[in-house]
Parts: C-alpha cells; structure tokens; sequence
C-alpha cells in the first residue's frame, strides 16, 4: 500500500503517486489539502503515478483543477473513466434544508397551535371511544376483557407497592421531621398531627402516586403501544377483527382508574406510619394519641377528596399514555418522542387538575 | 490497478455453538479478490452465523477468521476500526438510522472519519445515490418512507460510502418483488465489475445466484461440502444440493 504523495518535476509539473483512496488519504489530508490548493490553471498534471483512484480521491483533484480539466494532462484512459463517471455527478446539488426565516416562525406556531387542537381534538375522540366501549360491553357484557383488566391491575397496581410504600413513608418521615422541628420552636408540637394528616390525606398521597405512576406505568402503556405499532402487532390484532380500543385502551385506562384509589390509600397510610415515627422519636408523641386525634382533626371529607383525586389522576394517566401510544408512527425516534411527550403531559396535566381541585374544594374538609 | 490473488476472506476452522447445539463444525473457505462468492444452505444450517463471524458481530468458539490477511480481532480499538472501514455490508432489512434522513445515513460513515469537508461529504452524498439509480431529491427522505428497494438501495449506498474492498450483502433480494430484485441483481453486478471490490453474499434464492455468484460455497453437515463454480456445484452428489437446484 503506497500512501499518496504528491510530486513536483522540474518542469513544475505535479505527479500524485501512490494509492489515491479515501482510507489511504484520510491521515495525510492535513498535508496534501494545501497542496492542492496552490495549483494554478496552467500548471501541468502526470498522473500515471497513481495506483488506485476512487470517488474521493477523484473528487478531490477535480476540486483543485477547478472544476474543469487542466490543459496539460497525461492520465491513462482507466483513471480518466474514473474521474468523467465522479465529475458527471459532483454537479449536482443534495437539496438543502432552508434557513429559518420569520415567516417559518409564524408557520411553526400555526403548527403548533394546530397541532395542539389535534391533540385535543384526539383526544375527545379517544375518550368517546371508551364512552362507546362501555355502553357496547354493557350490553355484551360475555366480551368484557377481563384477564387483560385483571393483569394490568397486577402490573401497574400491585407491582408499584413496594416503590409506593418506599417513597411515601420516606416522605413521611421528613415531612414530618421538618415539620415537628419548626413547631417546637413556636411552641404549637401539638398540631403536627393536623398538618400531617392533612397534607399527606388531601394533597401529598395522591400527587406522589400519581407522579410515580406516570413516570412508571404511563411510560410504559405509551411504549408498549409503540412497539406494538412497530413491530404491525396493532395491524395483526385489527386484521383479525379485534378492537385495539376494547382489548388494549380499555384494560389500561380501567384498571389504572380502579387501582389508583387504592395506591393513594396504601402510599397515605405508610407515609402516615413513618410520620407517626418519626414525631414519636422527635416529639415523644405516642402512636395511640396519634392515631386517636388523627380523625378527630382531619374531617373524612379529606380521605373521600385523596381517593377521589387518585380514580381521576389513574384515569388521566392511562388515557394521555393511551392516546400517545397510539400516536407513534413506526420509527425510534417517534417511538422516544411520544414516550417523553406522554410521561411529561401525563404529570404536567396532573399538576393543572390538582390545582383545579384544589379551587373547586377550597371550602370542603378544612376545619375552620 | 489492485495486485490480484491476494487473498480476501480467509475462513479457519470455525466452530460456532448455541448451548448444546453446534452450528459450524470446522468451517474452511478463502475468498479471494473480485470474487463474488455466494454462501448456500438450507435454514438454520449457519449461513448467517458464518457471515456474523466474518463481520465481525460474535466471535466463534474455534478457529480464526483473516480479513486482507490479517486476524480479524488483532490490534487495538482503531485498528479493528481501520479493519472494519474496509468492508461494508448490507444488512437484511437495510439497518437504515431511522432518526437520520437517507442522506445523513450514506453520510453518517463519511463524517465518522472526521477528514472529509462537508461540502464533500455532500458531492459524494449525490454520487453515491446516483450509483445506486437514486436522485439527489431522494436525500431529504426518512427512511420510513422508503419503499423496499429504495431502503435496500440507500443501505448499499452507506456500504459503498468508505469505498469499501469487500462488500457483504445478507439476503439482498428477500423481500423485494421478482423484477425489483433482478434489477437489484443487475446494480450489484455493475458496481462490482466498476469497483472492483470483492462480494460476498448469502442467499437462498436460485435466481439471484444465477446472475451472481461465480463461486457457491454451500453449507452443509456443519461445514463447507464445496466451494466450486456454479456450474460444477450442480453435478456435486449431495442431498442437499439435489434438492436446492431441482426448481
């Protein structure tokens, strides 16, 4: 292997040598590239020196000369070949993606605004779908999917207990442990039970699961649907004639609905526990005292409110993993965006309808 | 403009096993340059094993594989790189990049390299696709809307883009109609009499091997039962080979 060089004669004349390739150029570019960029027109060429030639070696001769052939040439009529079949199509141009302008920034919010009607708009769709479902599988109630109900309880349910439990007794033992520090300083330990059994009943459990779901069991509703697509598992299941809205939407969003009051209820509880704990170890509170003022300060309108916020959040969870589960087209790269765009709608959309409650309830189950 | 006989692929005693079962038992085959050579054998007899080997992807259990001569998992990384530039394949549905458009993807092994301008890049973008009968135009596409010929056209574009000396194409024509595939038949052939690079290719269609191969190694009893001409690989009296050319 004869690694390319390029000659001057006497005559001034150039005379590349060796093997003019791409793998063998590649090292030595940094030296021959100004090289070839100081050739005149009329400087003459011999290239019966070089041992092999391809595209990219072609090319770039054909580069320094120009454009053009230079007057004064010895080539052989193989390298000459090689060089006319590159040249005829180092003309044409690759089309190239156009800058953005300003008026692509208008465009781009028409599009986006579109696309967000879409969104909505498919949305609407999905749910009135499930509406129709229902009242179809009420009156056949021999087609209800109930393995496939019963497995997505397994899945997202009972599977998400430990971590549940793990992050909410966590939550409950700093909560609490911050909590109880600020209210010795004023004096007022006695209201600890209060803010726990408040906060963690009304607002922390259900916003906690729903987060953990969504990042946990949103995710992969919305992937599983992509890869589904994907691999035409979504074609097949239509081809024979079955409903992907019955047999893959509806279990999801059902039992994700089902589930998710009673996650709300376990995560509240255990981070109750681990409240109750730390306020023991911190305070000396007893657990009988606590677990006695506990109804006491807390109206149960506040349990009915968490648990009815958990079905909500379940619900809005499935139907945004649902919606852009079905979304994905089949490539990775819609496949990653719609499984982002699903995990970070479904907890953005949480957020916004907690508020929402929040306002709506502002009067119910606040001791006065 | 290459020193002939030298040779290519150099296939030494490979052993392959899954578990318990053992796939390649002693497999020895030289390919030599410009050769087209055509590997047959009935399903699950290890044609894709073998090719996997000789690209690189798995590692037999025995045995050595020679790529120009050299062992192929000698050397440090940028060695096996540099030995791994110098051969492209065509993988069997296309292992097109899905996130880039076909241009990045025939440019994608062109910038790899670092050396190359990137107003190169694009001129040899527009000739590589011109050599597989593509149009400039066809650059901006995503690979999934491609047609089935296109992506293996554009996939032959990336394996030809580091002008490679050897080119391994697995099952070139499956899943492309009998007249696309002909034409895909016709492409191959004309790019390697105009490169002069070195084929290797597993099949198991007759016709593609008919307009192909100029050697069938075949694939049988866990080894390479011949490796001769097409021609004299009809006449060769094995079970195997009866029953793949009575069509």
């Amino acid at each position: 292997m004869a690694r390319p060089r390029l000659e001057t004669d006497a005559r001034g004349g150039l005379h590349p040598v060796g093997n003019w390739t791409l793998r063998e150029l590649a090292p030595h570019l940094a030296d021959l590239r100004p090289q070839l960029a100081k050739v005149s027109r009329k400087t003459p060429w011999r290239l019966n020196g070089i041992e092999r030639l391809d595209s990219f070696g072609a090319m770039l001769l054909w580069q320094s000369w120009g454009r053009d052939w230079p007057r004064e040439l010895e080539i052989s009529e193989e390298l000459r070949a090689v060089i006319a079949a590159v040249t005829a199509h180092v003309g044409l141009r690759l089309p190239r993606i156009s800058s953005f302008t300003p008026l692509d920034a208008l465009v781009l919010l028409g599009a986006t605004l579109l696309s967000f009607m879409r969104h909505v708009l498919d949305f609407l769709v999905l749910l009135g779908q499930l509406v129709l479902d229902l009242l179809f599988l009420c009156r056949h109630p021999r087609l209800w999917p109930l393995r496939e109900i019963s497995a997505n309880v397994h899945k997202v349910g009972v599977k998400a207990m430990p971590v549940s439990a793990l992050v909410g007794f966590l939550i409950g033992v700093v909560l609490s442990y911050l909590s109880a520090m600020q209210m010795k300083a004023f004096g007022v330990e006695v209201y600890l039970v209060d803010i726990l059994g408040l906060g963690i009943i009304r607002e922390l459990g259900p916003v906690l699961v729903a987060l953990l779901v969504a990042g946990r069991s949103g995710s992969a509703m919305t992937a599983q649907l992509g890869v589904m697509r994907v691999t035409e598992e979504l074609d097949a299941l239509a081809a024979m004639g079955i409903s992907r809205s019955i047999r893959l939407v509806l279990p999801k969003v059902l039992a994700l609905t089902l589930v998710m009051p009673l996650l709300v209820l376990w995560t509240s509880a255990v981070a109750l526990v681990g409240g109750m704990l730390s306020a023991w170890i911190q305070l000396g509170t007893s657990f009988a005292f606590f677990l006695e003022s506990l109804p006491q300060v807390v109206p149960i309108a506040n349990l009915y409110i968490g648990v009815g916020k958990g079905a909500v959040f379940g619900l809005l969870i499935a139907m945004v993993a649902c919606h852009f589960g079905l979304r994905i087209r089949p490539n990775t790269e819609s496949l990653a965006a719609n499984t982002t765009a699903s995990v970070v709608t479904a907890i953005t959309t949480v957020i916004l309808v907690d508020a929402v409650f929040a306002v709506v309830l502002r009067n119910v189950g606040v001791p006065m | 403009m290459r020193s002939t006989a030298e040779t290519v692929v150099d296939v030494r005693g490979v052993v392959s096993r899954f578990g318990d079962n053992l796939v390649l038992d002693g497999v020895d085959l030289t390919i030599g340059a410009d050769e087209i050579v055509a590997l047959v054998g009935g399903s699950g007899s290890g044609k894709t094993t073998l090719m996997r080997h000789i690209i690189g992807l798995s590692r037999p259990v025995a045995g050595e594989i020679f790529l120009f001569g050299e062992p192929l998992w000698a050397g440090d990384y940028l060695e096996q790189q540099a030995r791994r530039r110098r051969f492209g394949v065509l993988f069997q549905q296309g292992a097109l990049f899905s996130a880039l458009n076909v241009g990045d993807n025939i440019a994608f092994p062109l910038r790899e390299l670092k050396v190359v301008r990137e107003k190169e890049v694009r001129e040899l973008v527009a000739y590589k696709l011109s050599m597989v009968e593509l149009e400039p135009e066809h650059a901006l596409l995503m690979p999934a809307e491609l047609s089935g010929g296109m992506i293996k056209r554009v996939a032959l574009a990336r394996a030809l883009a580091l002008e490679p000396e050897l080119l391994l194409l697995d099952e070139p024509t499956s899943g492309l109609d009998p007249e696309r595939s002909v034409a895909f038949v016709h492409l191959i052939r004309r790019l390697q009499r105009q490169l002069g690079i070195t084929v290797v290719l597993v099949t198991h269609d007759v016709a593609t091997l008919n307009a192909l191969a100029g050697r069938v190694a075949v694939l049988a009893d866990r080894r390479v039962i011949s490796a001769v001409s097409l021609e004299e690989t009809r006449k060769v009296r094995h079970p195997f080979i009866e029953r793949f050319f009575q069509y």
